[in-house]
């Protein structure tokens, strides 16, 4: 398992699906683990029933049907598909709505979905998941990207509440791919995949979706900013140790 | 469908294709410098060292020569560039400067013989003459530009040609690579610079591929894979101004391109990115979670948003 994570860590995030289906194939025997702990690229269905999309994943799967959070049905049809109970049922519609509205002023587009479920170890735990095309003819509203691609899964655990807190472990995966044209013929790609964790203890005071809400607007500006600033300043920053960019060259030809 | 006794033997020997197949799919999407890490891993998880043996045989050399990869000469009187357009056959390489052919072991990577090249091996002495001299202004600038490169000149067409009033063609091909490691860091410049002499029209056009791929790994996974192609011509003149211009041209289109890359890195934070996830709403205040009343209006925005139309 440790030479298929380091493989993960290597092979370009833009071929990660193809990369994980060989190790499926390879490693038969780890394929829960492998599903578990290696990210990918999120899939999106329509819910034909409330005309709305919703993101697909491990936490909304019972066999090969997967749950709309917004019709709280199973796609394709599932009898005694595993369902949240009512109470948590009532929080993850509001989940979902509120996420509607924080992914539009963000994302200015895209799909998000929330999931819940009870745990034997938590409170209950909660995924929230957004996917955006950022491409021109996606959802890319300035039309600089010809591909791009964010990919962000959060998954909370919540504790019990105790003495007025709560304990928020928070893990967060963030995909993302971005291509840009070169004139005339070029393409300029960059394409990360990172994982980051936070805990925090929290009064329940104001609920626990402004609780989760916060954190994972929070861990967003830092991974998005991780990703730009340090990440591809790496890349940026090697890229200048092959060739030191151009200052005061002698042999400077006139500008066609 | 359980057939006979052909059955099992035959799904054993699919699946062993099949790894065959997938070994070296990981082999040849290594990132540079990484090959041997990622070689390390696929023999793990294979389990079986004939499947790897044979995958790597096959894999490394398409490898070496998709990342241009240099070795050093046995007698360290310089470099082989692994590359097809001095290719011998799959194990002999080139090396038009020093005009010998090294011998290779690509899966271990190094050169394990060297020999002079023949005279049918080498161009003509009118040919040498043009490839030399741009060899020789190549290295100048190569050297300059680039704190590790490797560059070669190769003939691809033409290499008997005795004298004017036929065309021949050359490749000029550039590498440079960075391995870090320990800083979880490497890279790779690639160009190949293709160059047609027409004799009739005494015009030499140049046409050039450059790649460029990092790859970053501290706690995360993450790669630039740019490229870009580009076309210029020169009047063709004596072997050495020849030499001078077609060099410059090169120069001037490497540089151009290397500012380019700056600027679509420079652009990445506030603009580029935008399409992907802005650094905050248009408000240019976080999202007011505890808003309830707040909640309530975005129920209504949802509603005029038409949010998952």
């Amino acid at each position: 398992m440790e030479a298929a994570m380091d493989l993960m860590r290597r092979i370009s995030p833009n071929q990660s699906e193809t990369a994980l289906s060989a190790l499926l194939s390879l490693l038969p025997h780890h394929s829960a683990d492998l599903l578990s702990q290696v990210d990918q690229p999120l899939q999106v269905c329509m819910d034909t029933e409330s005309m709305k999309e919703f993101i697909l994943c491990e936490y909304n799967r019972d066999a090969d049907s997967y749950r709309s959070p917004w019709s709280n049905k199973y796609h394709p049809p599932l009898e005694d598909g595993s369902l949240p109970s009512d109470e948590l049922r009532k929080l993850e519609i509001e989940a979902n709505e509120i996420f509607a509205v924080y992914r539009e002023q963000y994302y200015e587009g895209g799909v998000s979905s929330v999931y819940m479920w009870e745990d034997d170890n938590q409170e209950f735990v909660a995924c929230f998941l957004i996917k955006k095309d950022g491409s021109k003819t996606g959802h890319g509203r300035r039309g600089h990207l010809q591909e791009g691609s964010w990919d962000a899964i959060h998954v909370i655990e919540v504790g019990p509440v105790e003495e007025g807190n709560v304990h928020y472990c928070l893990t967060s995966t963030v995909m993302l791919s971005l291509t840009t044209e070169h004139k005339p013929l070029g393409t300029f790609n960059l394409s990360g995949s990172i994982r980051r964790q936070m805990s925090l203890d929290l009064s329940v005071e104001e609920g626990h979706l402004c609780n989760m809400g916060r954190m994972i607007e929070e861990m967003e500006g830092k991974l998005r900013n991780s990703l730009d600033q340090v990440y591809f300043g790496k890349t940026r920053e090697m890229v200048c140790t092959l060739r030191p960019p151009p200052e005061g060259i002698q042999l400077r030809l006139p500008e066609s | 469908m359980a057939d006979g006794v052909d059955e099992p033997e035959e799904a054993a020997e699919l699946g062993e294709k099949e790894k065959l197949e997938i070994a070296k799919w990981f082999l040849t999407n290594a990132p540079a410098g990484e090959i041997h890490y990622v070689a390390k891993d696929i023999r793990s998880i294979l389990g079986d060292d004939k499947i790897y043996e044979t995958a790597a045989a096959e894999a490394f050399p398409l490898y070496n020569k998709a990342l241009l990869i240099v070795l050093e000469l046995p007698d360290r009187s310089g470099d082989v560039i692994i590359t097809t357009y001095g290719e011998l056959d799959e194990n002999n390489y080139f090396d038009p400067r020093t005009a010998q052919v090294a011998t290779v072991d690509h899966v271990k990577q190094v050169c394990t013989n060297l020999r002079p090249a023949s005279d049918e091996e080498l161009p003509s002495p009118y040919i040498e003459e043009f490839r030399c001299a741009l060899d020789a202004e190549l290295c100048k600038y190569v050297g300059e530009a680039y704190p590790k490169g490797t560059c070669a000149v190769y003939c691809t067409r033409g290499k008997d040609v005795e004298g004017p009033g036929t065309d021949f063609e050359f490749a000029v091909v550039i590498s440079a690579a960075r391995h870090s490691p320990q800083n979880f860091c490497n890279g790779s410049w690639r160009s190949i610079w293709k160059l047609e002499f027409k004799d009739e029209l005494q015009v030499v056009e140049i046409h050039g591929k450059l790649q460029v791929g990092a790859h970053y790994f501290e706690e995360g996974n993450v790669q630039l894979d740019a490229n870009n192609e580009c076309k210029d011509s020169t009047i063709m003149q004596s072997p050495e101004d020849c030499a001078v211009s077609i060099t410059s041209m090169i120069h001037h289109h490497e540089s151009e391109y290397m500012a380019s890359l700056e600027a679509s890195y420079l652009d990445l934070p506030d603009t580029t990115f935008k399409d992907l996830r802005r650094k905050l709403p248009v408000t240019r205040t976080l999202f007011p979670w505890h808003n309830t009343l707040q909640f309530s209006l975005t129920r209504d925005i949802t509603k005029e948003l038409g949010i998952g139309k």
